[in-house]
C-alpha cells in the first residue's frame, strides 16, 4: 500500500545525501564551459572515488556507534605497500592487489579487536593504531617513490566504453561485492543493532560482537581499496601525514554529510558514499564559479555545518530534557 | 531419553537458586515449577525478587547457586541467546527493541530467514506480519521504523517477537503496563490460545484482576524467598497481600513531627500531566511536613520527581510554590531562590555526582553562586561550608581533596544530599535515596530528614522500601500508573494498606482496620 513512505523514512538520510549531491553536481556541469562531457565527469569520479572509498570504511564502524580515526592512515599505508608490491607481470601485480587488500584487512582487524575483545574506547585505540599504521608506512616510503603496473592502473583510472569512468565502475563493484552482502547479511544488521541499542541487541541475543569485528575488519580492507587507488592515480607511493589526516577527518565529515548518524545505528555506505562525492564537488564549484581556492575550506565547513544542523532538529521534540544527554 | 509427559509434568523446574549482587541478597534458594499449557503467575512487591528470577531464566544473569531443569535435563544459559535457542523467550518491561531498525527486522532479529546465505527481505516481511497477525496487531505496518511507533505500539512488536520465536516458555515482565485496554484484551485472547497449544507462560503483573482473569497457578516472592505457590482463585486478595507483607529487619526512625495545621502550603501541584506517564496530578505540602511516594516502581514517581524539578517538557497543569504559580523550565530554575528545591537524584553515580572529581568540588556544584560572590570562587566561604558539611553530615572522608568515587556508597549518598543543603533549600525531593547504601547510614539519612523538616523544610520522599514510607513520612501518595490512586495519612500508613493501593487492589474497609487492631 503506502510501501515507499516507510521506504523513504528508513533511507530518507541516504536519498537526501544522492539529492545534496545530484543539485551540487548539476549546478557545476550547467556552468562549466565544457558542460557535461565524458572527460568532466570522469575527472569528478576520479578526484571523488578516493574520499568515498575512505567515507564507505568510516561508514561502517560508524554504524556500530564507533569511530575509525586510523582509516587515513591505512589509505596511506595500503598506498606505501602498493607502491612495491603491485608492480610486474600480471601474476605479480595480481600477488600484489591481494596482499595490499589482506594488509588493509588486518588493519581493521587489529583495530576491532582492540576495541571489542580489548574494550578500548574506539577514539583512543584508533588514534594510537593509526600512528602505527603510519609509522609502517614511513619505513616503508621513507621517501615518496615507486612505481604501479600502469597498465592496470591506466585501466581503472580510464574510461569504458568512451564514456564511463572505470573508477565509478570499480567503485560500484566494490559496494556490490562487500556492501551488499554484508548489509544484508545477519551480521550487518547486527551491526545496526549494536549501534543503535546495543543492550537490545544484546538482550535479542545478536552476536554484536562478531558483528563489529566484521565492520572493523571490511572498514580496513575498503580503505586499502581507497590505497591502491590512491596508487593509481598518482604511479607512486608517499608516506604523507597531513594528507592520511585529511582524509580521515574528510571522511567523518562525509560520512555526516551522507546522513549516517555519529549515534551510530543509522545511515548507510551508500549514503557516505554520496556524501564524499558531494563534499568533493564544493572545491569544483568554487572553480567554476571563480571563486579563489584559499576559500575551499572556509565554504567545506559551511556546508558541512548547515548539513549537520539539519539533523540536529530532532532535538527540539524532545519532551525528557534529560534526552538531551542521552 | 525419557519423554516427558507433557501435560502434568513441571517442564521447567528451577531448584535452590540464588543471587547476590554484592552483600545484597537478591534471591535466596528459589524453587519454581511450571506446567506446559498453564499461566503461572509470579507476585511480590518491589525488591521481592520477581526481576532477578526473570533475568535468570532469560540468561541475563546466572545464578550463585541452584540449578535449573528444562524437560528434565539441567540447563545453564550464558547469555540471552543461549536462553532463546532453548526456547524461552522474554517479553522484559525495559523494550529489548532496536530502535533504528523496522518493525520486520526486529521481530525477526534473531533468527532471520535467510536464502544463500543473506536475509531474505520477502520471507522476513511474511513472517513478521504473520507474528504481528498471531499477536492481534496487524495494524502495525512491518517496515515502519520501531522509534516512530508510540510506546503501546511498541510492546505490541515485542510481543509479536517473542512469538515469532516459536518459544516453549514465554515469560511476560509487565507486558500490559503500557498497553491500551483494546491491546490488553487482545493479547490475553493470544495468551490463552497458546496456554491452549501447550505453552508454559510466565506472568508477572501488579494488575490483579489480570492475574484473576489468566493465571492457573501463582507463586509468591518476598524478599528473595518463594512464599508460595497455590491454584489461582483459591486465595482471596487479603491473604495474597498477608503472603507478601513482612521484612526481617525494622529500622530505627526518628519519631515524627507536629505541622502547625495552620501553616500555608509552600508547594501545590494541581492536575499535573506529562505525556502518557503522569496523570491529574493534585497536591500539596507544608513546610515541615515528609510527604512519601509510594506505589510499585514505574508508576511515575521518578516522572513526578523530574517533573517538579524542571527537567520535562510539555507538561500540563500547575504548581504553586507559596501560593503563586510558577514556571520551573529546568533545574537551575528549580533550585535558584524564590522556589529553593533540591532534588537528590535515583542514581547518584550518574546524576549525583562526578566520580573523578574531588569531595569539595562535588559539594561546591549546587552552590558555586554562594561562594563565588563575584565569579571567582572564594577558597575562604569554601572552606569554611564544606568543613560544616562534612560535620553536619558526619561525611568520613580522609580529606575533601580526596574523589568523592573513593568513599563508600553511604558517604557517597551523603555527599549528594550535603552539596543540596549547602543552598539551604526549602522543598527538597529524594528519589530513593536509601537503595543501595548501609543501614547506618540509612539511620542517619532519616533521622537528618526529620530534622531539616522540623527546620521548616517540605521534603518529598519517594521509595521503593515500603519500611521506610511507613516509618518517615506524615503522608504517603500512592502512585498507580501515573495517577495518585491513594493518600495514607499518620496511622494508616501501614504495610497492608501500602500493598493493597500499590497494587490497585479495593481492600475495602479492611484496611485501615486491621492497622489500627494492631
Amino acid at each position: 500500500m503506502s510501501d515507499w513512505r516507510y521506504r523513504l523514512a528508513e533511507h530518507h538520510g541516504t536519498l537526501l545525501a544522492i539529492g545534496i549531491f545530484v543539485v551540487m553536481f548539476a549546478v557545476y556541469t550547467s556552468n562549466h564551459p565544457a558542460g557535461l562531457t565524458a572527460n568532466v565527469v570522469q575527472t569528478a569520479a576520479n578526484k571523488g572515488v578516493l574520499l568515498a572509498f575512505v567515507a564507505m570504511a568510516q561508514a561502517l564502524v560508524v554504524i556500530t556507534a564507533g569511530i575509525d580515526l586510523s582509516v587515513g592512515m591505512t589509505f596511506v599505508l595500503t598506498n606505501c605497500l602498493a607502491s612495491w608490491l603491485v608492480v610486474g607481470s600480471p601474476l605479480e601485480t595480481t600477488f600484489g592487489v591481494v596482499v595490499v587488500l589482506a594488509v588493509g584487512l588486518l588493519c581493521g582487524a587489529v583495530n576491532g579487536a582492540i576495541v571489542i575483545y580489548g574494550r578500548l574506547q574506539p577514539i583512543v585505540a584508533t588514534i594510537a593504531t593509526g600512528a602505527i599504521y603510519f609509522g609502517i608506512a614511513l619505513m616503508l616510503r621513507p621517501f615518496p617513490g615507486g612505481g604501479v603496473n600502469e597498465d592496470l592502473a591506466d585501466a581503472l583510472t580510464g574510461r569504458l566504453f568512451g564514456f564511463v569512468p572505470a573508477s565509478l565502475v570499480t567503485l560500484g563493484a566494490v559496494v556490490l561485492l562487500v556492501w551488499v552482502p554484508f548489509s544484508r547479511s545477519v551480521y550487518g544488521r547486527a551491526a545496526y543493532a549494536a549501534g543503535s541499542s546495543e543492550v537490545a541487541a544484546y538482550m535479542s541475543g545478536v552476536p554484536i560482537r562478531r558483528a563489529k569485528f566484521m565492520a572493523y575488519s571490511l572498514s580496513g580492507l575498503l580503505a586499502a581499496v581507497g590505497g591502491l587507488f590512491l596508487t593509481f592515480f598518482t604511479y607512486t607511493g608517499e608516506a604523507a601525514y597531513a594528507s592520511g589526516n585529511a582524509y580521515t577527518l574528510f571522511s567523518i565529515a562525509a560520512v555526516v554529510l551522507g546522513g549516517v548518524s555519529l549515534f551510530g545505528g543509522k545511515g548507510s555506505v551508500i549514503g557516505a558514499i554520496f556524501g564524499a562525492l558531494a563534499f568533493r564537488t564544493i572545491g569544483d564549484l568554487l572553480f567554476v564559479f571563480d571563486f579563489d581556492p584559499l576559500w575551499q575550506p572556509l565554504f567545506q565547513g559551511v556546508v558541512l555545518l548547515v548539513a549537520v544542523s539539519l539533523g540536529a532538529f530532532a532535538l527540539f521534540r524532545v519532551r525528557n530534557r534529560l534526552d538531551w544527554f542521552a | 531419553m525419557a519423554a516427558p509427559s507433557a501435560d502434568t509434568a513441571a517442564f521447567f523446574r528451577m531448584e535452590g537458586v540464588s543471587k547476590r549482587y554484592g552483600g545484597v541478597r537478591a534471591i535466596e534458594k528459589a524453587d519454581l515449577a511450571v506446567t506446559a499449557g498453564s499461566i503461572h503467575a509470579i507476585l511480590g512487591e518491589n525488591g521481592a525478587g520477581k526481576s532477578t528470577l526473570i533475568k535468570i531464566i532469560a540468561g541475563v544473569v546466572a545464578p550463585d547457586e541452584g540449578r535449573m531443569l528444562l524437560d528434565g535435563r539441567e540447563v545453564s544459559f550464558a547469555s540471552p541467546g543461549a536462553a532463546n535457542a532453548a526456547g524461552i523467550a522474554c517479553i522484559f518491561q525495559e523494550l529489548s527493541l532496536v530502535p533504528d531498525l523496522s518493525v520486520a527486522d526486529n521481530i525477526m532479529i534473531s533468527d532471520p530467514p535467510r536464502r544463500f546465505g543473506l536475509i531474505d527481505r520477502n520471507a522476513q516481511r511474511r513472517m513478521a506480519e504473520a507474528a504481528l497477525e498471531r499477536a492481534g496487531a496487524a495494524d502495525i505496518h512491518p517496515m515502519a521504523l520501531v522509534k516512530d511507533l508510540p510506546l503501546s505500539r511498541r510492546q505490541m512488536v515485542e510481543i509479536a517477537k517473542a512469538l515469532a520465536r516459536k518459544p516453549r516458555i514465554l515469560i511476560l515482565d509487565e507486558a500490559t503496563s503500557a498497553l491500551t485496554a483494546a491491546d490488553v484484551s487482545k493479547v490475553f485472547a493470544v495468551l490463552k490460545r497458546l496456554r491452549q497449544e501447550g505453552m508454559a507462560l510466565l506472568y508477572i503483573s501488579h494488575r490483579m484482576h489480570e492475574i484473576a482473569e489468566l493465571a492457573d497457578e501463582c507463586s509468591v516472592f518476598r524478599n528473595g524467598r518463594h512464599v508460595a505457590t497455590y491454584p489461582a482463585g483459591s486465595k482471596s486478595d487479603n491473604e495474597v497481600i498477608e503472603m507478601m507483607i513482612g521484612r526481617e529487619y525494622r529500622h530505627i526512625f526518628p519519631p515524627k513531627g507536629t505541622v502547625a495545621a495552620e501553616a500555608k502550603p509552600v508547594l501545590e501541584c494541581r492536575r499535573l500531566g506529562w505525556t502518557d506517564r503522569l496523570r491529574d496530578i493534585s497536591f500539596s505540602i507544608r513546610p515541615g511536613e515528609v510527604v512519601g511516594l509510594g506505589g510499585l516502581d514505574g508508576q511515575g514517581q521518578r516522572e513526578l520527581l523530574l517533573a517538579l524539578f524542571g527537567v520535562l517538557r510539555g507538561m500540563t497543569g500547575e504548581i504553586r510554590v507559596d501560593g503563586a504559580p510558577v514556571r520551573v523550565s529546568s533545574p537551575a530554575a528549580a533550585r535558584a531562590d524564590g522556589i529553593g528545591m533540591a532534588l537528590i537524584p535515583e542514581d547518584r553515580k550518574t546524576e549525583g555526582l562526578m566520580l573523578p572529581m574531588s569531595v569539595r568540588e562535588n559539594l561546591s556544584f549546587a552552590a558555586l553562586d554562594r561562594i563565588a560572590p563575584h565569579g571567582i570562587i572564594n577558597r575562604g566561604i569554601e572552606d569554611g561550608k564544606i568543613e560544616e558539611m562534612v560535620r553536619l553530615l558526619s561525611i568520613k572522608t580522609a580529606n575533601p581533596d580526596i574523589p568523592v568515587g573513593a568513599l563508600s556508597g553511604g558517604n557517597q549518598q551523603k555527599v549528594v544530599i550535603a552539596k543540596w543543603l549547602m543552598r539551604g533549600p526549602r522543598i527538597i525531593l529524594l528519589n530513593d535515596p536509601t537503595r543501595g547504601i548501609d543501614v547506618g547510614t540509612k539511620q542517619e539519612i532519616y533521622q537528618l530528614l526529620r530534622r531539616l523538616a522540623d527546620e521548616g523544610a517540605a521534603i518529598i520522599f519517594y521509595s521503593t522500601d515500603y519500611d521506610e514510607l511507613i516509618g518517615c513520612c506524615d503522608r504517603v501518595l500512592v502512585l498507580y500508573d501515573g495517577t495518585v490512586k491513594t493518600e495514607l495519612v499518620g496511622e494508616g500508613i501501614t504495610d497492608r494498606a501500602l500493598i493493597a493501593s500499590a497494587l490497585n487492589i479495593n481492600a475495602g474497609d479492611g484496611v485501615p482496620a486491621s492497622g489500627a487492631a494492631a
